[in-house]
């Protein structure tokens, strides 16, 4: 047994809104620059849906992933690693932009300096790859809430594994979000692939990240990847990917996305594994088992066999006691409502989905039947092929059987709960006909519904030790590094070569720059952007938004703070600025308990308000 | 005695631009690892790419071998093994046609889709077109000195393997022969001189990928791991303020 750690993530998509809060802000803190305009670590997806880059789940077309060969070894879909080197001239199989998208921006100029004409100026989309101008026909999530519908749906590469019978009864029925990041695999193709060897897993939490200086753009790591999620800075000519926010996660912070999320519905946790078993696990026969031999390679953070493996792998006493507290472990194993993104790919990902009841209890609900009655729901959810057998198609290598049980199971919940919020004795003849506990049914309700942000995002913070190393607690000068303060602009062999800036003072000239320049934030440069790498949370960013005027009609100006760029400090309790919440903060009485109260202008600090929603842990604004 | 400029030509031109090479990538692999890449365009056009690229490439492999050869290997040796004159010239200019003939169409249809694909040559770097006029010109002599010299047999035969070759090797045996090249044919001399000089371009352009041939992939795991303390955060180490590694026993993970 060889334990290791894996930060890994659950998605709940009942909860997605499909708002792209997650994609937006994910894209201010890691891809706002030129060259990675297509790039996006975090996309969603409705589903049904082509996707992005479109059609990527079609491994027979793309090649990404693995496959067993004809000994039963598993071996990169798009062949050995001789066929790799030959092809690599030229990668046969890597979408061109035309499946991502042009990626475009507009001649605002031309509104303030066209002639005075008979027709209202226009601003044209200008595209960032050619420069000239050019038709906007596909984005990023150009089929949002199934916009294009059926004709564009119908190249969903997954509707058409799922039969005819099931096609023809489409247009009657579902539609769904699926936020997406990169699975940070156990066993990545993506690396696999990689020629220079330049992407590797962390050996203590498992986040696949590419090392910039050894990226040498071959490619191969974007038709390795059979989730798309290795992109291609075409300016830089390196491979990027979402980085699950390690400068964070290091600190013990949740990524951008998470910490965004206005359904909450992102969770962050340790698991532990065993690395031995990996290979074995991946190497299955039937498809079907992968989701069965991925669980098996978790290991229990509870047996004590584990703990001590886990100390003789160097894994430290907090790491161990966070993977026991971790809400993934929960989710996958505990109560088994998570499934894996594709696992028929044999990467073994990391970021799991809890698939979505509400296509079920939608078609209920429109029959006028009562739609949170267990009997009800266990009958449609056996009814309903179509949801069933297209979401089999993404989590479970197209099994029926465990979407089902987990349908079950949130159904199960939604019932025996509702006895319980009505003032009613809870039955527990329904959480027993889908073999759980009256109790596990409850805690499984709470990590749900209610947990708290600590609950959500259990992440161990990397150790103290290195703390002072880590930039963005430094307490040495941030310009003080090798090369001399990075002054921006490009090296002499085009974008972005050079020395690469330290993260915190990209932010100091972001910040410096924001506060001086006189003209729009210009995405040619890339020093000119918000970074939200080091918020956390509490109130808006410095650039984020323009200065409001005050109610004096002057403009008032964020509090200088370049000097500590990477703190975010609440303002004095009873300030009057107004803040994203919408109206001033109210003056708090002395004494009072402003913790208590349910207005948005309570929390002081003007961050995002959670009213109402400071019961349990109750110690701090952030919950 | 050779004259001044001879020496000049072929002696001291030849070991600036041979040191220009060695410290220049030096340096620019110090300076300039996240620039070191082959900065692909393929995500902008692969129609043309696909053919031109491979052919291009392996083409130009081929030649780098027959220039091993060529260069790199006495006449004496080769007729030590028992392979006469006629033998090695008709490997030669068979193998060396056609691998020339690929290395350059793939060179012009690179060239033109660098030129009429906008994207393609928005991308392009000053630097990439100084580079590519150089290797151009030295691939076109090298094909011209192929063809007319040994095919068509134009200003009669010439063996660059008595005097070209020597001369190469002399450059990094201290034996140092510049009349050999005074004497040689201009085409043969224009190739030299293009070729040093683009040695001399070389670190500084993209052709640095050459020397990130990913030869050690057929050998190494599939899934490479990394401590995490090799860097903290993503501040780069200081010169001098190096960690001190403080290993426990246990740590023995990959």
């Amino acid at each position: 047994m060889r334990v290791m750690a894996q930060m890994a993530m659950v998605m709940n998509l009942d909860k997605c809104i499909g708002c792209h809060t997650c994609s937006v802000t994910c894209k201010q803190a890691w891809t706002n620059r030129t060259g990675t305009e297509y790039v996006w670590f975090n996309n969603v997806e409705t589903r049904p849906g082509q996707g992005y880059p479109r059609t990527y789940e079609d491994q027979d077309k793309w090649e990404g992933g693995w496959t067993l060969n004809k000994r039963g070894r598993l071996q990169l879909k798009a062949g050995g690693r001789l066929k790799n080197l030959l092809t690599i001239f030229s990668s046969p199989k890597m979408p061109s932009l035309d499946e991502y998208y042009e990626p475009w921006t507009y001649d605002y100029e031309n509104l303030t300096n066209a002639p005075l004409g008979e027709h209202t100026p226009v601003a044209r989309p200008k595209s960032l790859i050619s420069g000239q101008d050019m038709n906007v026909t596909w984005s990023a999530n150009w089929d949002d809430d199934l916009g294009g519908a059926p004709e564009l749906t119908m190249a969903d590469p997954v509707l058409a594994k799922i039969s005819d019978k099931v096609k023809l009864e489409f247009e009657q029925t579902f539609m769904f979000y699926l936020p997406r990041i990169c699975e940070h695999c156990l066993n990545p193709s993506c690396a696999a692939s990689c020629p220079s060897g330049a992407i590797y897993k962390r050996s203590e939490d498992g986040i696949v990240l590419v090392d910039q200086d050894a990226c040498r753009g071959w490619r191969k790591c974007v038709t390795g990847c059979p989730y798309k999620k290795v992109y291609f800075n075409h300016k830089t000519g390196k491979a990027e990917k979402c980085t699950f926010c390690y400068p964070r996660i290091e600190v013990g912070l949740p990524t951008v996305c998470s910490e965004t999320c206005v359904g909450r519905l992102r969770y962050i946790g340790l698991i532990l594994y065993d690395a031995d078993r990996v290979l074995e696990a991946a190497s299955v026969t039937d498809e079907r088992e992968l989701l069965a031999s991925q669980r098996r390679v978790f290991l229990d953070p509870n047996d004590p066999e584990v703990q001590r493996e886990a100390e003789r792998a160097g894994i430290s006493r907090d790491w161990v006691q966070a993977a026991q507290r971790s809400p993934i472990w929960a989710l996958i194993n505990t109560y088994e409502v998570a499934l894996p993104l594709h696992p028929e790919y044999r990467t073994l990902p990391m970021v799991w989905y809890i698939p979505p009841l509400s296509p079920v209890v939608d078609v209920v609900g429109e029959t006028g039947e009562d739609s949170e009655d267990s009997g009800n729901l266990f009958a449609a959810i056996d009814t309903l092929r179509i949801p069933v057998e297209y979401l089999a198609e993404l989590f479970t290598a197209g099994d029926p059987e465990p979407v089902t049980a987990v349908l079950k199971r949130l159904a199960a919940m939604r019932s025996y709960m509702r006895d319980i919020n009505m003032g009613r004795a809870p039955n527990p003849s329904i959480p027993a006909a889908v073999g759980m506990e009256e109790g596990t049914m409850y805690e499984m309700y709470r990590l749900l519904a209610l947990a708290k942000y600590d609950e959500r995002y259990v992440i161990p913070p990397s150790h103290v030790e290195q703390a002072h190393g880590l930039e963005e607690l430094a307490t040495e000068c941030s310009l003080d590094y090798d090369g001399g303060p990075g002054m921006g602009g490009s090296g002499p062999f085009g974008e972005g070569s050079g020395v690469n800036d330290p993260i915190a003072v990209e932010n100091f000239h972001m910040l410096k720059q924001r506060q001086t320049t006189d003209t729009v934030a210009d995405p040619a440069s890339r020093k000119a952007r918000v970074n939200l790498l080091n918020w956390d949370g509490k109130s808006a960013p410095a650039g984020m938004f323009p200065p409001r005027p005050g109610p004096d009609g002057a403009n008032l100006r964020e509090p200088d703070s370049v000097g500590d760029a990477g703190l975010v400090q609440p303002r004095p309790a009873g300030g009057s600025v107004p803040g994203p919440a919408g109206s001033g903060t109210d003056p708090i009485p002395p004494g009072g308990d402003w913790l208590g109260g349910d207005g948005p202008g309570t929390q002081g600090p003007g961050g995002p308000g959670e009213p109402g929603d400071t019961g349990a842990s109750g110690t701090g604004p952030r919950l | 005695m050779t004259p001044t400029a001879d020496i000049i030509l072929w002696v001291v031109i030849p070991y600036v631009c041979l040191a220009f090479f060695v410290l220049g990538h030096v340096w620019r692999y110090r300076y300039d690892k996240f620039g070191w890449t082959t900065r692909s365009s393929q995500l902008y056009e692969s129609r043309l790419l696909r053919w031109a690229s491979p052919m291009f490439h392996f083409g130009i492999l081929a030649v780098f071998l027959g220039h091993v050869m060529g260069l790199g290997i006495p006449k004496s040796w080769t007729e030590a093994v028992g392979m006469s004159e006629e033998i090695y010239h008709f490997l030669a200019v068979s193998i060396g046609a056609v691998a020339g003939v690929c290395t350059v169409l793939g060179l012009v249809l690179l060239i033109y889709r660098r030129r009429t694909v906008g994207p393609v040559f928005r991308a392009t770097t000053r630097m990439d077109k100084v580079m590519y006029l150089f290797l151009a010109v030295v691939i076109f002599l090298g094909l011209w000195n192929t063809i007319a010299g040994s095919v068509l047999n134009l200003g009669g035969h010439y063996d660059y393997r008595d005097g070209v070759s020597v001369w190469f090797r002399g450059i990094f045996l201290l034996d140092l022969h510049p009349e050999l090249m005074a004497e040689a044919p201009i085409g043969f001399q224009l190739h030299g001189m293009t070729a040093m000089l683009l040695f001399a371009l070389w670190p500084f352009t993209r052709l640095v990928h050459v020397f990130s041939a990913p030869v050690g992939y057929m050998w190494r795991p599939y899934v490479v791991y990394r401590s995490r303390s090799d860097r903290l955060g993503s501040r780069a180490g200081r010169r001098g303020w190096e960690r001190v590694e403080r290993r426990r026993e246990t740590s023995t993970r990959l």
